[in-house]
């Protein structure tokens, strides 16, 4: 999954051919031997890739498209693995996932926009502080502690739920709908974090043109503003997306199984004192939602390049 | 074999020093030792393990099956230090664990094990077989005949109830259907990953005229139990409990009363009853890693484990220790312990291992559908 920082604010280090070089013939030259050196200072960041994300990965793969027998050891190639994690109980659990991260992420993005958005116009400082600070707690908090908060808050006998008699008026913290509450909790101070530095890159003299131009304030937005941040804003929702989408200590500690998730499925699979012999499943689903995290990717790369450039 | 070889060469040699010749050999004889009688007597059993001087468990929860004063009090009687890792960590961790560290330092020497998993980590050889000197006294059908694992402790399905919150506390299945339990019953996790919560839905089965080969009508009741209401999805833990989220929880017995005790001066008043018409019992396994890097300590463990120490210290923690029936026989269980037991009518019967493969097939098909 993206991080935050690929939000595009700095304007990007001037391509290689435009640094003067002295004597046009000396130039070609220097440049092809200043390639290689390039790429070398990249060598850490290539090992590390390679390492840390490149292993795991083989290690998936080849896991979730063999099958090794355990009582002779052979090992076979077997699409197996893969199609059980497409079907049943497996499939449900996948788009399961999918529907609860990418709701979560649009409601997520939409109220973090305007969150950040009223805390860069109102310009004041102090606010400004509380906000980052706040949301960069929040955003980080989260797991069984977070759910064990929640439980006691708005939980069946939570105190907000005693006081309130949230109970009679249909709340369930142990239903999607209350999941989805949960993630919000912390995937709305994410996006905060991620479009306050986007959302400053506005630069008033846009809106101010627009005016004279006779455009009102919606107008501005409509052809200005979104069309502007609209990579920012898609980056926010893809980064959104990945962190509901991995999510599992939460909601294995709020709601067992009784909302189907792949992370849950995964864990079941992997550790647990009932179910013998299904890591290899575990790794089919773990493939599946690196192709769904890519596809996701797929689709936000191009439309980020190309209005990438009106934030330089 | 490896152990003759070593002395061999080592004699032959003639100049290495006899200290690390005899360590060398004395550490492959406890790798390959069947019995305490292999080492020459529990003597030299207890020599060899002090000698090595450490022990690697993994997955022993110090408050579960008061596995906490088992470990001290081993420690403090052989002065073998306990290094105990990942105490929450589940069956499916520990094998993976032995498979992963093969001949590393860290590697665990003993298990303890789900059934299914003892079983199958059997029959891909992880296991070194070793019987224990009360070996005899383990019934049949609770033991591999190789001895590469025997049942240790177990407990019954248990609903364990805040009678503060609760006027009237459940006794069986059927009074959980009653709609004064409106969002009050938990169960001890997800039945495809605990073996606890697993253990709640056969006992549901079988309450139900269901079987060890139908585990259907358990999922069913759990369907209608969550459609109802009275279901609460959340894992039930002390937290839970203490806070009083989990009024109701379907639990192994031994926790269930062990919850009691902890919370007695906190207000919880935590009662426990074994249902009547689901009683279902299940035990763990205990095996020694067949490349433990502490052998002679491993075997050590087991026997002090199957001693009527270590039987009576699980006894302690509420768990019915798989030795029960030969010492209540023989005058060696912990008589006030035994008294604090769970009520239970009847003996406990166990599902042949096609059965529970059976069952959990069903369960992890059809969990997710019946309560989401």
């Amino acid at each position: 999954m993206p991080s935050a920082s690929s939000t595009p604010t700095e304007g990007t280090v001037p391509a290689e051919g435009t640094v003067p070089v002295k004597g046009t013939a000396g130039g070609t030259r220097r440049r092809r031997r200043g390639a290689p050196r390039t790429w070398l200072a990249a060598l850490p960041l290539i090992a590390f890739t390679g390492l840390c994300f490149g292993l795991p990965l083989g290690a998936l793969l080849y896991g979730a498209v063999t099958r090794t027998d355990p009582g002779t050891g052979a090992t076979a190639l077997t699409g197996e693995h893969l199609s059980r994690s497409l079907q049943g109980p497996y499939l449900g659990s996948l788009v399961g996932s999918v529907q609860l991260s990418a709701l979560t992420a649009l409601i997520a993005s939409v109220l973090g926009v305007l969150i950040a958005q009223a805390v860069v116009t109102s310009r004041s400082q102090a606010l400004r502080n509380a906000v980052l600070t706040a949301s960069g707690v929040l955003a980080n908090f989260g797991g069984v502690p977070l759910a064990f908060a929640f439980i006691a808050t708005v939980g069946i006998s939570g105190v907000v739920t005693q006081l309130a008699d949230l109970g009679s008026l249909g709340w369930n913290l142990y239903s999607f709908t209350g999941l989805a509450v949960v993630y919000l909790y912390f995937l709305i101070p994410l996006m905060v974090l991620v479009i306050l530095p986007a959302l400053d890159g506005l630069r008033p003299q846009w809106r101010e043109a627009a005016q004279n131009a006779g455009a009102g304030g919606w107008q501005y937005w409509r052809h200005v503003g979104i069309p502007v941040l609209a990579p920012s804003l898609l980056g926010g929702f893809v980064l959104l997306f990945g962190s509901a989408f991995a999510a599992h200590a939460t909601a294995a500690a709020l709601v067992g199984g009784s909302v189907p998730l792949v992370t849950l499925k995964i864990a079941d699979a992997l550790s647990g004192n009932v179910l013998v012999g299904q890591e290899n499943v575990a790794l089919a689903l773990g493939l599946d939602m690196i192709l769904i995290a890519g596809l996701v990717m797929a689709v936000y790369l191009p439309l980020q390049r190309r209005s990438a450039r009106w934030l330089r | 074999m490896l152990g003759a070889a070593v002395l061999t060469t080592v004699t032959a040699c003639g100049a290495a020093p006899e200290g690390a010749a005899g360590a060398a050999g004395d550490g492959a004889k406890a790798a390959t030792a069947a019995s305490a009688e292999d080492f020459g007597g529990m003597d030299a059993l207890v020599k060899a393990a002090k000698e090595e001087g450490a022990l690697h468990v993994i997955a022993l929860p110090p408050d579960w099956a008061n596995y906490g004063e088992l470990i001290k009090t081993f420690e403090t009687k052989y002065g073998i230090k306990i290094e105990s890792e990942n105490p929450d960590a589940a069956s499916a961790d520990e094998i993976a664990a032995v498979k992963s560290r093969k001949g590393q330092k860290r590697a665990p020497d003993v298990l303890d094990l789900g059934i299914a998993f003892a079983r199958s980590g059997a029959e891909e050889g992880l296991f070194a077989p070793y019987k224990v000197e009360a070996w005899d006294k383990i019934p049949a059908a609770q033991k591999d005949e190789a001895g590469r694992w025997y049942n240790d402790y177990g407990g019954y399905v248990s609903i364990g109830c805040d009678a503060k919150r609760i006027p009237n506390c459940p006794k069986t299945f059927a009074d959980l259907l009653k709609p004064e339990y409106k969002g009050k019953v938990a169960l001890n996790g997800n039945p495809t990953k605990s073996g606890s919560a697993f253990g709640g839905v056969y006992a549901a089965a079988l309450a139900n005229k269901g079987s060890f080969a139908d585990i259907q009508p358990g999922i069913d009741f759990f369907g209608t139990l969550k459609k109802s209401g009275n279901f609460i999805p959340v894992e039930s833990t002390p937290a839970t409990v203490e806070k009083g989220e989990t009024p109701i929880s379907i639990d192994w017995d031994y926790l269930n009363a062990g919850y009691a005790d902890q919370f007695k001066d906190k207000g919880v008043d935590w009662q426990v009853a074994v249902p009547t018409d689901g009683v279902y019992a299940q035990f763990y396994s205990q095996a020694i890693n067949k490349e433990a890097p502490h052998p002679a300590a491993a075997r050590l463990w087991m026997e002090y484990l199957y001693s009527a120490e270590g039987q009576n210290l699980w006894l302690k923690g509420y768990a019915r220790p798989v030795l029960l029936p030969a010492m209540t026989a023989d005058g060696t269980a912990d008589k006030t312990f035994v008294a604090k037991l769970p009520a239970v009518t009847g003996t406990p019967a166990f599902p042949a291992s096609a059965e529970l493969d059976k069952a959990k097939a069903t369960l992890a098909e059809k969990w997710d559908k019946a309560v989401s």
